[in-house]
């Protein structure tokens, strides 16, 4: 195990990390201003992942692809926050819970309706297709570092967008304390529409970047879901500050508990023990962190509300 | 008192009708959604290809192909059995793609003394202690890796890595693999059940240096694994893998990464023989040009069995031991070629090197490079006692 190994999982862990603030980001907005649970966030990742490989396809063209993709599935977000999410926003969790779970069925069998069952084609955009030699002894997936790059630029936007606008004040009121907000004159409603969409375009950026190195299949959603719900729960509720570090701190945990905990019990344990510990502990890196966090710090590490 | 008559008569004709109409009955349990949605399509679409060719009869008797979907969910297949053995009173059964509903579906199956054709799962629990009359099987799930194992010998790999899910069958398909590699082992990773990234596998796989890797990644886990194996510019170290990880399916939704991928099967659409030849120009026919996968294939192959073992019980399906003797006996003509069923009811036959390439048009598909075992048994036969 040298230093360019223990470098490219770290750079691994990294750009896993940015793809879950991709999609944990929108959860926490939504959930910590509208206090509203979106399980159907998953399905808003999935459709951007469909539309684009499906455009990435007929046009050839990757960046045409992922700016359709964003545009559909918000104006997907759009309708489906006007006709269901809307009347949630009052409702208990579990109504939500129920309503969007509900929402997830639904998707898979439109999605199902729409392109089959089988899985599509999304190829990488050409020019990213292979590696480049980062430094002797390293080549590294080009299309990875476009990941870890628009994932930071992401981050960046939105903090400034957070911090700096008017409409981030808005947002950062209504998390911290919604009644208040609304007793200040904040017009709540196109808030929230705002945050929605937002963060449907998040979960689609994140669905048609994913789409080239993962499967695009019904059920994606569902599977990156539960990754996500951790990241925002060690995060703080509604926090984006806190998504950001917290999908960084589970990106690193889940890539060094695969990459360097089955070779470290191999040197301390007899191989069969080891063999079968192994995956296993890796397997239970980010719940285990999750577990921790909370034990010390009950609400996650930046909770949004005071 | 005429109306009565009448009434009489109608009764008479419709119980006539219905002791006419004691067709044949198969029961097919769809696997079209839920986790192995994809295969299942593929095997819908085979039956459906059979159905059609039989002109809906079995040996020349008319026949009733109940379908229906169970999701993919052993629980919900038991029920679907139950229903079909009270209810519909079947004469054969097939369908399930997972072993997980092949292993909860034959008690009651084999209690009734229904014949269960596996349109795909041969898991070795009935291949070996708990094997049964009533069950015949495509192939025995770990042939395909030992298979893969001989190809890792003969292409002259010392050393592999080996990655599957940490899941019972993840263990049994390496365990597989290992049961005929001669060579070295340099690492086994087990990864968790669906993930998504393996950027850090494929770290740990370069840091290794293995002449080849052998993956069991089905489904999804094996479109991530080759796109991102690819991508990380690994692309000079061989891949070989069970035919489920490369089949159609997986070929379509990765497209050119997949190229060079070695796999084995007990079935390549371009395997020569007069019956393959015909299923895959009718296949290609029907279904806009696509290449069946090994799970349409076997679909076709079961009914083509059914057919051929009521033809040979002289049309009585009621005399089920005329029926088990036919089945055991197969007549017809086989996609894969010359096979026979060991003690076991699972088949002795080849198992096949493909290798992903293009087709004359560009198309990316499988091609059949040699045959890897000839006539090959599986490991558990010695442990079934019937």
């Amino acid at each position: 195990m040298d230093a360019i190994f223990v470098f490219e999982q770290l750079l691994n862990g990294l750009g896993y990390g940015l793809m879950l603030f991709l999609i944990a980001a929108g959860l926490t907005l939504v959930f910590g201003i509208m206090d509203t649970m979106n399980l159907a966030h998953g399905s808003l990742y999935m459709a951007g992942a469909y539309v684009a490989a499906r455009v990435h396809e007929a046009s050839a063209s990757f960046a045409l692809a992922v700016a359709v993709a964003v545009a559909v599935t918000v104006a997907v977000a759009a309708v489906l926050e006007f006709l269901v999410i809307r009347r949630l926003y009052r409702r208990d969790h579990l109504v939500q819970v129920l309503a969007t779970f509900g929402i997830i069925l639904i998707a898979d069998d439109a999605v199902k309706a729409i392109w089959g069952v089988a899985p599509l084609l999304a190829s990488t955009p050409a020019a990213l297709a292979g590696p480049v030699q980062l430094f002797e002894g390293l080549p590294y997936p080009s299309y990875r570092l476009l990941l870890i790059g628009a994932g930071l630029a992401v981050a960046l936007g939105l903090y400034l967008l957070v911090n700096n606008t008017r409409v981030g004040m808005l947002v950062r009121a209504g998390a911290s304390n919604r009644q208040m907000a609304e007793f200040m004159g904040v017009r709540v409603g196109a808030v929230f529409a705002f945050v929605f969409a937002l963060g449907a375009g998040l979960a689609a950026l994140a669905g048609a970047l994913m789409a080239p190195i993962s499967s695009v299949q019904i059920g994606m959603g569902e599977a990156i879901l539960i990754p996500a719900l951790v990241v925002i729960v060690i995060g703080g509720i509604g926090s984006v500050r806190g998504a950001f570090v917290a999908a960084l701190l589970v990106g690193l945990v889940d890539t060094a508990g695969r990459a360097f905990l089955p070779p470290a019990l191999r040197a301390v344990l007899p191989p069969s023990v080891a063999a079968d510990l192994g995956p296993a502990l890796a397997g239970i890196a980010m719940y285990v962190l999750m577990a921790a966090v909370l034990t010390l710090k009950p609400a996650g590490l930046f909770p949004a509300r005071g | 008192m005429q109306s009565m008559k009448k009434f009489a008569v109608a009764l008479a004709l419709c119980s006539a009708a219905a002791a006419h109409a004691a067709d044949i009955k198969v029961g097919i349990a769809l696997d079209i959604s839920g986790p192995f949605a994809a295969l299942g399509a593929e095997a819908r679409d085979g039956f459906e290809l059979a159905i059609e060719k039989l002109g809906g009869k079995l040996g020349g008797q008319p026949a009733e192909f109940i379908r229906t979907d169970f999701g993919g969910n052993p629980e919900q297949a038991n029920q679907l059995v139950a229903r079909y053995l009270q209810r519909d009173k079947i004469d054969f059964f097939t369908g399930p793609i997972g072993s997980n509903a092949a292993l909860a579906v034959g008690p009651a199956l084999f209690a009734a003394k229904v014949p269960y054709l596996s349109a795909n799962p041969g898991p070795s629990a009935y291949a070996g202690e708990k094997c049964s009359p009533w069950f015949f099987a495509q192939y025995q799930n770990d042939t395909y890796d030992e298979a893969a194992g001989k190809v890792a010998n003969e292409k002259g790999y010392r050393n592999v890595v080996l990655i599957a899910p940490n899941y019972p069958a993840g263990k049994d398909h390496l365990n597989g693999f290992k049961r005929l590699y001669k060579g070295a082992v340099k690492d086994e990773i087990y990864t968790k059940l669906g993930q998504i990234d393996y950027a850090a596998e494929i770290a740990q796989i370069r840091a290794a240096k293995p002449d080849a890797v052998f993956f069991f990644l089905p489904g999804a886990m094996g479109i991530n694994f080759v796109k991102q194996f690819v991508g990380g510019g690994l692309k000079d170290v061989p891949l070989i893998a069970p035919g489920f990880s490369a089949d159609e399916d997986v070929i379509q939704a990765v497209g050119e990464p997949m190229l060079g991928v070695l796999n084995t099967a007990h079935w390549t659409h371009d395997l020569q023989n007069p019956a393959n030849a015909e299923f895959v120009s009718s296949f290609r026919k029907k279904y806009d040009g696509r290449y069946p996968s090994v799970y349409a294939a076997m679909a076709y192959d079961t009914l083509m069995a059914m057919d051929a073992a009521v033809r040979d019980a002289g049309g009585k399906v009621e005399d089920r031991e005329a029926v088990l003797k036919a089945l055991k006996n197969p007549s017809f003509k086989s996609l894969r070629g010359e096979f026979r069923y060991g003690a076991n009811n699972f088949p002795v036959q080849n198992y096949y090197l493909r290798e992903v390439g293009k087709d004359a048009e560009g198309r990316i598909t499988n091609k059949l490079v040699g045959t890897t075992l000839e006539q090959h048994q599986d490991a558990y036969v010695g442990a079934c006692k019937m």
